[in-house]
């Protein structure tokens, strides 16, 4: 079989699968893909509310009372950091997937989200310890609103790589849980592009315009 | 409402039943409430002896509720929504009743006539519409694609799962609580925690999240499957058009119906957390909702209407043994309105304060969208031409459609220009808009597909008679119910009054309430074309699969279809390939290229997910936090557990799908084919012998 018609779903194509799999594996990771285009409207449409919300403060405590961009700053280090990290893992699955480093790199990943949780939920207490709560203003409800969205989603993933983790355990690189590996690694990158807007957009747009 | 609450119970109590309002204020109003839950409950226990009268409990469970087919679970989508319907068009008589009644009177207080608008318009669009195209895409389009079943089969069970649980949670708000007054757009502040403190509009947010979730996934599964898993030569361009239909209107819900997810949610959050996205204070800003909503609202009117254009295209071509007129033009119109359908939301509020330019460039944009609608209208007509037209009964939909929707579609251009919308905004003229499009557009079309495609799906045909009759019922009904509402919406009636003092109105609105009765004796006759043609079903059976000369690839196997749908999978050459494969005597061929089918296994998980986001949604309605905590660990437990049952298929061999097959064939080429003349005899078992010819 060619090597162009291996390559059968954008991202990264294992090319050792075998046959069977081929065509499955093609409609489940392009299932995802349009998961992930579907949840990018989630996020977008939030973007879109905090952006109309920047001035809406009410008399509460405005962005640049509440930013600590030193934990940002690590945060985003974090996150970036994993993303790297799981295409590390993807390469390892794709090309060195016996050598026992798979699992290597995706714990780093996890114990890289799981500070980036950290850190961010510290910035959380902090901020509401100022006064920044979201009943306190339409800015705040739409700040957490976004931010939340993102933690919770970033959330989600640590558990579900960590049942990746487990289902590699049990059941070795069957084609299920590399698949869903896959998918995972998309989900993640996803995360950290989301996560580059909210920088962007909430924090440094939150202090320009806010 | 009594808001006290207790930690077992949450803000439920005694107070929440409508009978204790019955026995403190005993009056017409609370009777026609406890009626109407009564109702309910009935029918919930009639159902619950009849499965075990008839020890119907296991085949339900095997065959049905833990079933991944995706032919079942489109069935009982329809079957879901036939009933909800039910709800919905009774609604409708009683405030038909309520308006009929005259200036100051009726029978319903204010708080009632609310909720009854409120439900019938979320029911009609969420449970009504929505579960039967999604029901009738479920069951036809792998058919027509050649696949042998959507691409992600457990989802889809997960998808019908979350709506039928929304859908019995807006049941529930019937007989436990009361349901949200602010209309089924539910439009804050007014349904924010300040003015409506009571558990309506949760009861609204959640069933609406819920229903929204199943619906996504769905679209994404009808798109993949598109995309992904066509028969060997069916390209895009050789689709039948209802499949082009359903590939645009899942992208209309990927993209449409993430809006609708986040503008309840921020409703939730505002009324659960006191957040302040769409409060009157603090920053709160009313507007983000009506943007989030119509960015939702507008496209939603396309993802329900383009499956049902797509279906009458079918319709108009086999019933006239044409080819259809006007493809490439008619997949076209059908991707341009998807794309224009983005672009128009705005006019759902053109009194709202934006500046007259911006009011100008959506009006502009809405009444572009008469363009692509009328090439279709002119499409279809032109197929009709110079064919040999069979005036079955989803013609006469067809027909009746053709004329009124053209009327429908001519009072939204006039409201597409803001400063007439200025006039009659938020009056009945409104409202009969919208009925004229959606009921003839919507509607008339899922009852002509559902007497189309009902042979396929049972194997028996269902009665022409009481299908006529139904139609007219349905058409003469939809005109003297709505046709008048004009009037009285140009005369300046507000949408939604329970009460008006201009006795000018009372005759148009006691004419309007004779239509609805005709429209509830259509559904009465409908459920008894359903009972009869049941009780007859042994001279209508059409085993062979093709009682309309058809001809696309889903009238080409047995009817009902074998769980595979596909012994061997069609290699498609041509556009309509079962019609080109009778026209060149190709059709009921085998080529003994069986292989082993993998199909997958059935499992509880949709049904279960169904139980538990049900009892989610009722404890987050009710404020029961520690059930909300149990349920959502369960739902947690469940789905990690789920995903390590990694052995998931199982498999029909080789032998025994040619066994089928082949017995299926020897008695097709037994029985001799029969014309169209006799389409409605029980001679007509399905084969056909062809009327199309040429290049039809």
């Amino acid at each position: 079989m060619s090597m162009r018609h291996r390559y059968r779903h954008p991202g990264l194509n294992l090319t050792d699968t075998p046959d069977e799999h081929l065509a499955k594996n093609e409609t489940t990771i392009f299932g995802f893909w349009v998961f992930l285009m579907s949840d990018l409207i989630f996020f977008g449409l939030m973007f879109a509310i905090y952006i109309t919300s920047i001035g809406a403060t009410a008399g509460g405590p405005r962005p640049h009372e509440l930013f600590d961009f030193t934990s940002l700053a690590i945060q985003t280090v974090l996150l970036l950091t994993s993303s790297l990290t799981v295409g590390f893992a993807s390469l390892v699955l794709k090309f060195d997937a016996k050598s026992g480093n798979l699992i290597v790199w995706l714990l780093v990943t996890l114990l890289l989200g799981l500070g980036f949780l950290f850190f961010e939920i510290r910035d959380f207490i902090e901020i509401a310890a100022k006064g920044g709560v979201p009943s306190r203003s339409g800015y705040l409800s739409a700040f957490y609103g976004l931010v939340l969205l993102h933690g919770l989603h970033v959330a989600m993933g640590c558990l579900w790589l960590v049942v990746i983790m487990i289902q590699i355990q049990v059941f070795g690189l069957i084609n299920v849980v590399t698949t869903r590996l896959i998918r995972f690694a998309l989900f993640w990158h996803f995360l950290d592009l989301i996560w580059i807007g909210i920088f962007s957009v909430v924090f440094f747009g939150g202090l320009h315009f806010g | 409402m009594n808001q006290t609450h207790s930690d077992l119970l949450g803000r439920l109590n005694l107070d929440s039943l409508p009978i204790t309002a019955l026995i403190k204020n005993p009056g017409t109003n609370e009777i026609v409430a406890n009626v109407a839950g009564l109702v309910m409950l009935v029918g919930v226990l009639v159902v619950l002896f009849i499965l075990t009268k008839f020890r119907l409990w296991r085949p339900l469970w095997s065959d049905w509720l833990t079933s991944t087919d995706h032919k079942k679970i489109g069935i009982m989508y329809v079957v879901f929504g036939i009933m909800m319907l039910a709800r919905g068009v009774i609604e409708g008589v009683v405030m038909r009743a309520q308006q009929a009644m005259g200036a100051g009177s009726g029978f319903l207080e204010p708080d009632h006539f609310a909720q009854l608008f409120s439900t019938h318009g979320t029911i009609m669009v969420f449970f009504v519409a929505v579960p039967f195209v999604l029901g009738y895409i479920n069951f036809v389009m792998p058919l027509q694609i050649g696949a042998r079943d959507v691409a992600f089969p457990v989802m889809n069970q997960i998808s019908l799962g979350l709506t039928v649980a929304a859908g019995m949670i807006l049941m529930v708000s019937l007989v436990v609580g009361e349901f949200s007054t602010g209309g089924w757009t539910a439009y804050p502040p007014y349904t924010g925690a300040r003015f409506n403190p009571g558990v309506g509009p949760d009861y609204w947010i959640w069933a609406i999240v819920v229903s929204g979730v199943g619906t996504t996934l769905s679209g994404i599964n009808f798109a993949v499957t598109i995309y992904k898993m066509r028969a060997p030569g069916m390209l895009l361009s050789r689709m039948p058009l209802f499949c082009w239909t359903v590939i645009c209107s899942s992208i209309l819900i990927i993209f449409a119906m993430p809006p609708l997810s986040v503008a309840a949610l921020l409703l939730g959050a505002d009324r659960y957390m006191d957040f302040h996205f769409f409060t009157n204070d603090l920053g709160g800003n009313m507007m983000n909702y009506a943007n989030l909503f119509w960015l939702f609202g507008h496209p939603e009117v396309y993802l329900l209407v383009l499956p049902v254009y797509g279906m009458y295209s079918e319709i108009v071509s086999t019933y006239s043994a044409k080819r259809l007129y006007g493809y490439l033009s008619l997949v076209i119109a059908t991707m341009s309105i998807a794309v224009l359908s983005f672009t128009v939301w705005l006019h759902h509020f053109f009194t709202m304060g934006q500046s007259a330019l911006i009011n100008a460039v959506f009006g502009i944009a809405t009444m572009l969208i008469a363009i692509p609608t009328g090439v279709k209208v002119y499409d279809w007509m032109a197929t009709m031409y110079r064919g040999r037209i069979r005036f079955n009964v989803p013609m006469i939909y067809l027909v009746g459609f053709l004329i009124l929707f053209v009327i429908g579609g001519l009072t939204g251009v006039i409201l597409a220009s803001p400063t007439v919308d200025f006039q009659v905004h938020n009056t009945l003229f409104l409202v009969a808009h919208f009925h004229n499009v959606l009921i003839p557009g919507v509607l008339f079309g899922l009852l002509a597909g559902y007497n189309y495609w009902f042979p396929k799906a049972f194997g028996f045909r269902l009665n022409e008679r009481l299908g006529k009759l139904t139609a007219y019922l349905w058409i003469v009904g939809f005109m003297i119910t709505f046709l008048p509402l004009y009037v009285v919406g140009l005369m300046g009636m507000p949408r939604r009054s329970y009460s008006y003092t201009d006795t000018e109105f009372v005759p148009w609105l006691v004419l309007a309430f004779i239509g609805a009765l005709m429209i509830l004796s259509a559904l009465l006759v409908f459920l008894e074309q359903l009972r009869v043609s049941i009780r007859d079903r042994d001279q209508n059976r059409v085993p062979f699969g093709d009682p309309w000369d058809a001809r696309t690839l889903e009238w080409s196997i047995s009817a009902p279809p074998p769980e595979y749908n596909f012994a061997i999978i069609p290699t498609v050459t041509k556009r309509d390939a079962f019609a080109e494969a009778k026209i060149t005597g190709q059709a009921y061929g085998s080529d003994d290229a069986y292989e082993d089918i993998k199909l997958p296994k059935n499992t509880p998980v949709g049904i279960m997910l169904c139980v538990l986001s049900g009892v989610w949604m009722f404890a987050l309605v009710w404020w029961i936090w520690w059930l909300v905590a149990l349920v959502t660990a369960l739902i947690f437990l469940l789905v990690i557990g789920w995903s390590f049952f990694v052995d998931n298929e199982r498999v029909i061999p080789a032998a025994q799908v040619r066994q089928e097959h082949q017995a299926w064939l020897a008695k097709l080429k037994a029985t001799p084919p029969v014309d169209r003349d006799k389409e409605f005899s029980p001679e007509n078992l399905g084969y056909a012998k062809t009327e199309l010819a040429g290049d039809a």
